[in-house]
């Protein structure tokens, strides 16, 4: 396969990726926003919102202030915002347009579909229209996850379009979680308080996990095993041992194709092998922020890596 | 289906006719919309030059199909062939002996100081003596004396996904139609492209040559083309940057390492295929490709340099060029025409521009030409001091009475200028013709204009058995 289409398929899966993220991130904002608390607590939804998608310089410097309206625009559709939800499913569809016939026609459709139906709805403004704009949105990510596994051979392609969904939503979970764990809770507000618990269930509303927390755990909301939960449970889909698990498999599919493996595969296979023998204690023991911020580090490292190996 | 005014019904349209008399009165317009609204899921689209807001557009598609009888369509494949197997040897010819310049068939400076002349394609013979793969002939009826040719499109003709497109959509809007139609199918064009351009690949490339086609990227107005025709192919859409070159070998550049390229596919003018031949600004292309073409370790189809053969001043030359190629009369008629380089004919012209065609030689796509009874007198008048300042550039030609095809109209069905384009396929094994085209047709009342980027619309075409 052209390492351009390789490319292409990568970025289409970050992208399409990425525009469900942001939707799940300005969902919870709203939810946040809502709760009967101070004024306090609606800033830091939506300025949580702001850090959790990692745009917080490109914000601060475009000369917007932290408000509802502010944040959902920048997010959402912001012109100077390159990694807003138009801007994703916009790269999402140029990237999936150019290796056209490296695509099913279902998959086609479905990104093709999303960037239509984002023509059609504008940017929404009213809190119910936005609201349906951001149901769109997640509703297209399951179109073309769903396309894609129903459709594609099991063959390079969508194993590079797999790949770049799973680096992407390792990158998004770590993000959420750093987020809610470090910067969240406005000074003044006790931890384990209701503002705290609320705070943590929404994030795992954001992960679609509310309800899987209780059947993993049977226990009322504690950090501790929310961040167990999205770092080392294998059952969770988004957790960062699952998506690093996607990742190995999906490598070690292209190297038994290729018939060759390479830094990338190593890589992947050395960080498995640490969240295999990790325990929970021990990472809030040496600290959560600073077990993130290694992880993020070392999925850009990967991410660069896989790079290198096929798409240039 | 009223051939040249005589008001009855071509025979070819008959069973339509009968048919369309018996369809409740608004389906033509419901299967319209279902088209419409399939062609843009699909994504069918092509660009239109210097329009933003519309950047990616559909080409509008009439549901009447447009119907040649099985004994027109062998007079017009008769034709087709003779002609582009001409163009063939007159290109050989041109790069190498000129014998049809000193026999004094074209005049010497017409070929030598044309801007799609390639002087470095001089003395080279490309694998076959095949210059021209993939041609497209545009041909208009003008009565029931048959066809014209209109233009040869040499270099990189396009259209014809619209000619595989349309007849799907028909195939799906209309399967009653089909089965009491012998429609020849049209299907088989990529197979014969595949064979042809299988069969012209250079000497060394082995049994099975790796063939792709290059496109200038998603941008260029037919890359929905690019990437359909290279998905039937089964081959590699690739852009110049997917390319290089390495001792005088193309490979691309793959997720297993680089791989040699046998045959390219080209959908890029000369002028940006290598920007160490050509422009060298040009973004698009592969440096060092024309080396390896040289080389003889890379087929292009087409070949480097056809654009002097489908040049509008050396088309009026063709029926001299057929005679002198194959010792026949030309089967195919064209166009009467006015060199305007030839004092006497610009005169002629320049006394009834109100009753004449003038196009650019070099233009295409329907720009830069005057259409004299359609016009203004302002317009004809700004034309005329164009006309006198360069007449070289010009060619004249009467206004034809095109023949029309009932096209769909709201809801019912009017007369509306129609064109064709079939595809002929040239390769070292022979020529071949898909049975079909691409009919064009001018929705607008009165229009002679086909162009897609000039509002025109496309129309299935429908080739009968026996």
């Amino acid at each position: 396969m052209l390492s351009r289409t390789a490319d292409s398929l990568y970025w289409t899966g970050r992208y399409m990726e990425r525009a469900d993220f942001l939707a799940r991130i300005l969902e919870a904002a709203i939810r946040l926003a809502a709760l009967p608390a101070k004024d306090q607590a609606t800033v830091t939804a939506w300025a949580g919102a702001i850090a959790s998608s990692g745009v917080k310089s490109g914000f601060d410097a475009s000369g917007r202030t932290v408000s509802e309206k502010s944040v959902r625009e920048y997010l959402a559709f912001g012109a100077d915002n390159s990694t807003s939800i138009k801007a994703c499913i916009t790269k999402a569809r140029t990237n999936a347009r150019s290796v056209r016939t490296a695509l099913t026609i279902e998959l086609w459709e479905a990104i093709n579909g999303a960037w239509n139906g984002l023509n059609e709805l504008g940017e929404p403004t009213k809190r119910d229209d936005f609201t349906n704009f951001l149901d769109f949105v997640k509703s297209t990510s399951l179109a073309v996850e769903g396309a894609s596994s129903r459709t594609m051979l099991r063959n390079d392609a969508y194993w590079f379009l797999r790949l770049g969904m799973a680096i992407e939503r390792a990158d998004n979970t770590a993000r959420l979680l750093d987020v809610k764990y470090h910067l969240l809770l406005p000074p003044g507000e006790r931890v384990g308080g209701q503002l705290d618990y609320f705070q943590w269930t929404t994030l795992l509303r954001e992960v679609s996990a509310l309800t899987a927390y209780r059947w993993v755990y049977r226990e009322s909301v504690r950090p501790w095993l929310v961040a167990d939960l999205l770092v080392l449970n294998r059952q969770m889909p988004r957790s960062l041992a699952s998506c690093q698990g996607m990742i190995v498999s999906y490598l070690e599919r292209l190297a038994t194709d290729y018939g060759r493996r390479g830094p990338a595969q190593r890589l992947a296979s050395n960080r498995l092998t640490q969240f295999n023998e990790a325990r929970i204690e021990d990472i809030f023991q040496s600290g959560l922020h600073e077990y993130i911020q290694g992880f993020l580090n070392e999925n850009n490292a990967l991410a660069a890596a896989v790079q290198e190996q096929y798409l240039v | 289906m009223n051939g040249g005014g005589s008001g009855t019904i071509r025979d070819s349209y008959k069973t339509l006719a009968a048919w369309l008399e018996n369809a409740p009165p608004d389906l033509l317009q419901a299967r319209s919309r279902q088209a419409e609204l399939f062609f843009r899921r699909m994504g069918v689209t092509f660009a239109v030059y210097g329009d933003e807001e519309s950047n990616e557009r559909l080409i509008p598609f009439d549901v009447v199909p447009r119907i040649i009888g099985a004994d027109e369509w062998g007079g017009l494949e008769k034709g087709l062939k003779q002609r582009v197997t001409a163009i063939n040897a007159f290109l050989k010819d041109i790069y190498g002996p000129q014998d049809c310049i000193r026999a004094g068939i074209v005049p010497a400076d017409l070929i030598l100081t044309n801007p799609h002349y390639r002087p470095e394609m001089q003395g080279r013979r490309p694998p076959g003596d095949v210059w021209c793969h993939i041609a497209g002939v545009d041909l208009v009826r003008t009565g029931e004396d048959g066809f014209y040719v209109l233009e040869d499109n040499v270099r990189t003709p396009s259209g014809v996904s619209y000619m595989l497109e349309n007849r799907e959509m028909m195939m799906r809007l209309f399967p009653d139609l089909f089965a009491e139609h012998a429609v020849r199918p049209v299907e088989i064009y990529t197979d014969m492209l595949l064979r042809s351009l299988q069969a012209s690949a250079p000497s060394g490339a082995g049994e099975d040559p790796t063939i792709v086609v290059l496109t200038p990227g998603p941008f260029n107005s037919a890359y929905y083309e690019h990437s359909f025709l290279a998905d039937k192919l089964g081959v590699e859409l690739v852009e110049g940057g997917d390319l290089f070159v390495n001792d005088d070998t193309v490979y691309m550049r793959t997720t297993e390492g680089p791989k040699r390229v046998d045959v390219i596919y080209r959908r890029i003018d000369d002028d940006f295929i290598d920007p160490l031949t050509f422009m060298p600004n040009s973004a698009v292309g592969v440096p060092g490709l024309m080396s390896a073409y040289f080389a003889g370790r890379v087929t292009l189809a087409n070949a480097v340099g056809t654009g002097v053969a489908d040049d509008k001043a050396v088309y009026t030359y063709m029926p001299e060029i057929i005679r002198f190629f194959t010792g026949e009369d030309a089967i195919l008629k064209n166009v009467p025409t006015w060199r305007c380089r030839e004092a006497d004919a610009l005169k002629e012209v320049l006394g009834k521009l109100d009753e004449l065609v003038v196009k650019e030689v070099g233009g295409s796509g329907g720009y830069g030409m005057l259409v004299g009874p359609t016009s203004t007198k302002a317009e004809i008048e700004a034309f005329r001091a164009k006309l006198i300042a360069d007449p070289d550039d010009f060619i004249a030609q009467p206004t034809l009475s095109l023949s029309t095809a009932p096209t769909l109209n709201g809801g019912s069905l009017s007369p509306r200028h129609v064109d064709l384009r079939p595809f002929v396929l040239s390769s070292p094994a022979g020529v071949r013709v898909a049975p079909g085209g691409l009919t064009r047709v001018a929705l607008k009342e009165g229009s002679l204009v086909v162009n897609s980027s000039q509002g025109g619309g496309t129309k299935d075409t429908w080739v009968l058995d026996n």
